[in-house]
C-alpha cells in the first residue's frame, strides 16, 4: 500500500521534499488489531489494519463515525497500545515501549493536529510553539516565528486563541505540530469547525507543509471536499481500511 | 515555570481570588500567633523574665494551678540549697488578691513574696527597690491602671496596706494579673490571713508556695533535689503549665491555628483540583504532544508555590501591620518573628502539600482524550 507521493492533487504539480525526509521511514502499521471489552461485548476498533505512509505523503482517512479513525490515530501516535500487530514510526517499533519511552518518542517524532486546534488558552500563538520547545528541551530546527510565518500567522504571533478565528487556530496548531520536526504528523478532523473556504485553505496548507517538511501525514476527516489536496485516500469501515479510487 | 507564569497572568482573576483567600488566612494566622504570644506573656511573663531555672512544688501537687495549691517549707528550701549544683534556692510565695488604690479604684494583683535582697526580686526601673515590709515593686503594666509610685494599695478583706515604691522595667504578669513583688514576710502574713497588727505564729514565716531554684552551671539535677527535699520540681518552662489557665488558653489558640492550617491546605487543594479538572483537555493535549508527567507536575506545583509564597507574604505583611497597631493596646498581643515565620512557612508548606495532591490528578489524564469525540 506504500505510495511515495509527491503530487499535490489540487494543483497537479509535483513537489519536492527536503533532504532529511529521505532519511525518514514514515509510518508503517502491520496487521494491527485493537479491541475493547471482553467476550460477547468485545468490539474491534481496528481489525487487522495495514497502512504505510511515506515521508512527504499526505494520506486521508475517511469513514463514518465510530469506524475507528481516531483509534487509528491513537495507535499510530503511540497514545494507545494495540492488542496485536506492529506499529513502526521512523523505523522504531512502538509496541513494547514503556509509557515513559512512548511519551519521549511522541515528543521527538510525532506531531498532532487536533480538532479546533486545541491550543492552550493562556498562551499566545508564538508561545504555543515555544511550549513545545520547553517540553522537548531543545530549540526548534525552524524558529517558531518562521514556522508561524510559514502558516501565515506571523502577524498574529502575540494573540491568544480567544482572539483567533477557527482557521487561524488550526494554522497555529499545524505550526505547533511541526516545531519538533516530527517524522509523522497525525491530524484529527482539522476542518470540523471551519467553513468550506477555510477548510480548503487548511488542508492545502497541510499538504504543502507535509511535502515541504517531508513528514508522513495521516489526516482523519469527514470532509470529502478537501480530499483533492491529499496524495491518497483510504476509507475505514468497522475498523478495516480499504483504498479509495480517485 | 514557562506555562505556570503565563497561566497565572492569564487567569489572574481566579488566582487573585485564591491568593486573597490565602492572604486572609495568613492575616488570621499572624493575628492568632500574636495573640498566643501575648497570652503567654500576659500569663507567665513574671516567670518567663525571672532568673529562676526551676520550681520545686509540694510533693504530689497537681499540675493545674499548682502555684496556689502548693506549700513548701524553709526546711525543704534548705535541703535544696544543700545540693551541690544549686546556686540559689529561695522560698517564693504566690497569691492572687483583690485590692483598691488610694482613690478606691479596684485593682487585681498577684503577690510574689520574695526575699528583698534575693535573686528573684527584679530591679526597679522606676522608683526604688523594696527594702522593708509593706512595700511593693509593681509590674510596669500596672501603671496602665493608674497606679503611681507612692500610692498605697489596700488588700480587700485583710486590709493589709502596700506602699508602691517602684516599677519593673518590663511587663511582669502572672495569670494575666500584674505582679506586686513584696517581701516574703509580707506575703506570709497575707497567706496566713493576718490582719494588720495581728500577731503571727512563728511557723507562718516558715512557708512559701514553691522553692525557686537557680543552678550553678545550668539547671540543677531536679530528681536528686526532689529526693533530698521531698518536693516535686519542674523546669521553669514546665512550671508555666501550672499557672492559672495557661494550658487551656494555649491549647485553644493552638487548636484554632491547627484548624486554620488544615483549612488552608484544603482550600488550596480544592482550588487546584478544580483548576486541574478545568485544564483536563489542554493537559491531555500536552501529554499527547509528549509532555512528561514530571514536566506537568513540576509546572503545577511551581504555580502553586508562586501563588502561595506571594499571597502568604502579602497576608503576613498585612497581619504584621495590623499586629503592630494592636501591640500596646489592652489586648494581650505580642508580635514575635519566629512564630510568625513558622506560621507562614507552615501555610506555604501545607498549601503546597494540598496543591501537590490536587495536581497529582495530572498523572491520570489520558492523552487519548485529546483526540476525536472523546474530547
Amino acid at each position: 500500500m506504500t505510495t511515495p507521493a509527491r503530487t499535490d492533487r489540487a494543483t497537479g504539480t509535483a513537489t519536492t521534499t527536503v533532504d532529511p525526509a529521505a532519511e525518514r521511514q514514515g509510518l508503517t502499521l502491520r496487521d494491527v488489531v485493537l479491541t475493547f471489552g471482553d467476550g460477547d461485548d468485545q468490539v474491534a476498533a481496528l481489525d487487522h489494519v495495514d497502512l504505510d505512509v511515506a515521508p512527504g505523503e499526505l494520506v486521508a482517512v475517511v469513514g463514518p463515525s465510530g469506524a475507528g479513525k481516531s483509534s487509528l490515530l491513537a495507535v499510530a501516535g503511540g497514545l494507545t497500545r494495540p492488542t496485536s500487530g506492529s506499529v513502526r514510526v521512523a523505523g522504531t517499533e512502538l509496541v513494547g515501549l514503556s509509557s515513559r519511552a512512548l511519551a519521549t518518542f511522541r515528543r521527538d517524532n510525532v506531531g498532532f493536529v487536533f480538532q479546533s486546534g486545541n491550543l492552550v488558552p493562556a498562551l499566545t500563538a508564538i508561545d504555543q510553539l515555544r511550549l513545545v520547545e520547553k517540553i522537548t528541551g531543545r530549540r526548534a530546527a525552524t524558529a517558531p516565528l518562521a514556522l508561524l510565518d510559514a502558516v501565515g500567522m506571523a502577524e498574529h504571533a502575540d494573540r491568544r486563541p480567544a482572539r483567533l478565528s477557527g482557521g487561524e487556530r488550526q494554522r497555529v496548531g499545524i505550526a505547533r505540530a511541526l516545531v519538533a520536526s516530527p517524522s509523522v504528523l497525525l491530524v484529527d478532523e482539522p476542518t470540523a469547525a471551519l467553513d468550506r473556504r477555510r477548510s480548503h485553505e487548511i488542508v492545502e496548507l497541510l499538504a504543502r507543509e507535509t511535502h515541504q517538511f517531508g513528514v508522513a501525514t495521516v489526516m482523519v476527516t469527514h470532509d470529502h471536499d478537501v480530499l483533492t489536496h491529499c496524495d491518497r485516500v483510504v476509507e475505514m469501515t468497522d475498523g478495516r481500511l480499504a483504498p479509495v479510487q480517485s | 515555570m514557562f506555562l505556570a507564569l503565563r497561566e497565572l497572568a492569564f487567569a489572574r482573576t481566579r488566582f487573585g481570588l485564591m491568593g486573597a483567600v490565602v492572604a486572609l488566612i495568613s492575616v488570621l494566622t499572624v493575628l492568632l500567633s500574636g495573640l498566643a504570644s501575648g497570652l503567654v506573656v500576659d500569663g507567665v511573663s513574671g516567670l518567663l523574665r525571672s532568673p529562676v531555672q526551676a520550681m520545686a512544688f509540694e510533693e504530689g501537687t497537681k499540675t493545674d494551678s499548682a502555684f496556689t495549691r502548693s506549700e513548701v517549707t524553709a526546711v525543704q528550701r534548705d535541703a535544696w540549697q544543700g545540693q551541690a549544683d544549686v546556686a540559689d534556692a529561695e522560698l517564693l510565695g504566690t497569691a492572687i488578691v483583690n485590692a483598691k488604690n488610694d482613690d478606691g479604684t479596684p485593682l487585681d494583683l498577684t503577690l510574689f513574696g520574695v526575699e528583698p535582697q534575693g535573686f528573684v526580686m527584679p530591679a526597679a526601673a522606676e522608683g526604688r527597690a523594696v527594702t522593708a515590709e509593706g512595700e511593693a515593686l509593681l509590674s510596669v503594666s500596672a501603671k496602665d491602671e493608674g497606679v503611681e509610685v507612692g500610692d498605697v494599695v489596700t488588700l480587700d478583706r485583710l486590709g493589709t496596706q502596700l506602699t508602691v515604691v517602684g516599677f519593673t522595667e518590663d511587663q511582669r504578669t502572672f495569670g494575666h494579673v500584674d505582679i506586686a513583688f513584696v517581701p516574703l514576710r509580707t506575703w506570709q502574713e497575707v497567706h496566713a490571713g493576718l490582719t494588720p497588727g495581728e500577731t503571727a505564729d512563728p511557723e507562718v514565716y516558715d512557708v512559701g508556695s514553691v522553692v525557686a531554684l537557680r543552678g550553678v552551671d545550668g539547671a540543677p539535677d531536679l530528681a536528686a533535689g526532689d529526693a533530698a527535699a521531698g518536693t516535686s520540681a519542674r523546669s521553669i518552662e514546665a512550671a508555666f503549665d501550672s499557672s492559672p489557665g495557661y494550658t487551656a488558653e494555649l491549647m485553644t489558640m493552638q487548636l484554632i491555628q491547627i484548624f486554620l492550617y488544615g483549612i488552608s491546605a484544603l482550600v488550596v487543594g480544592a482550588f487546584f483540583t478544580l483548576w486541574t479538572v478545568q485544564r483536563t483537555r489542554e493537559l491531555a493535549v500536552m501529554r499527547a504532544i509528549g509532555a512528561s508527567t514530571r514536566f506537568l507536575l513540576t509546572d503545577g506545583v511551581l504555580q502553586a508555590a508562586v501563588l502561595l509564597v506571594g499571597s502568604v507574604a502579602v497576608g503576613t505583611g498585612i497581619g504584621a501591620g495590623l499586629g503592630a497597631m494592636l501591640e500596646g493596646t489592652q489586648m494581650p498581643f505580642v508580635l514575635q518573628g519566629q512564630p510568625v515565620l513558622t506560621g507562614a512557612l507552615l501555610l506555604v508548606g501545607l498549601g503546597l502539600a494540598g496543591a501537590a495532591v490536587a495536581t497529582g490528578r495530572i498523572s491520570s489524564v489520558d492523552p487519548v482524550t485529546a483526540l476525536g469525540e472523546n474530547r
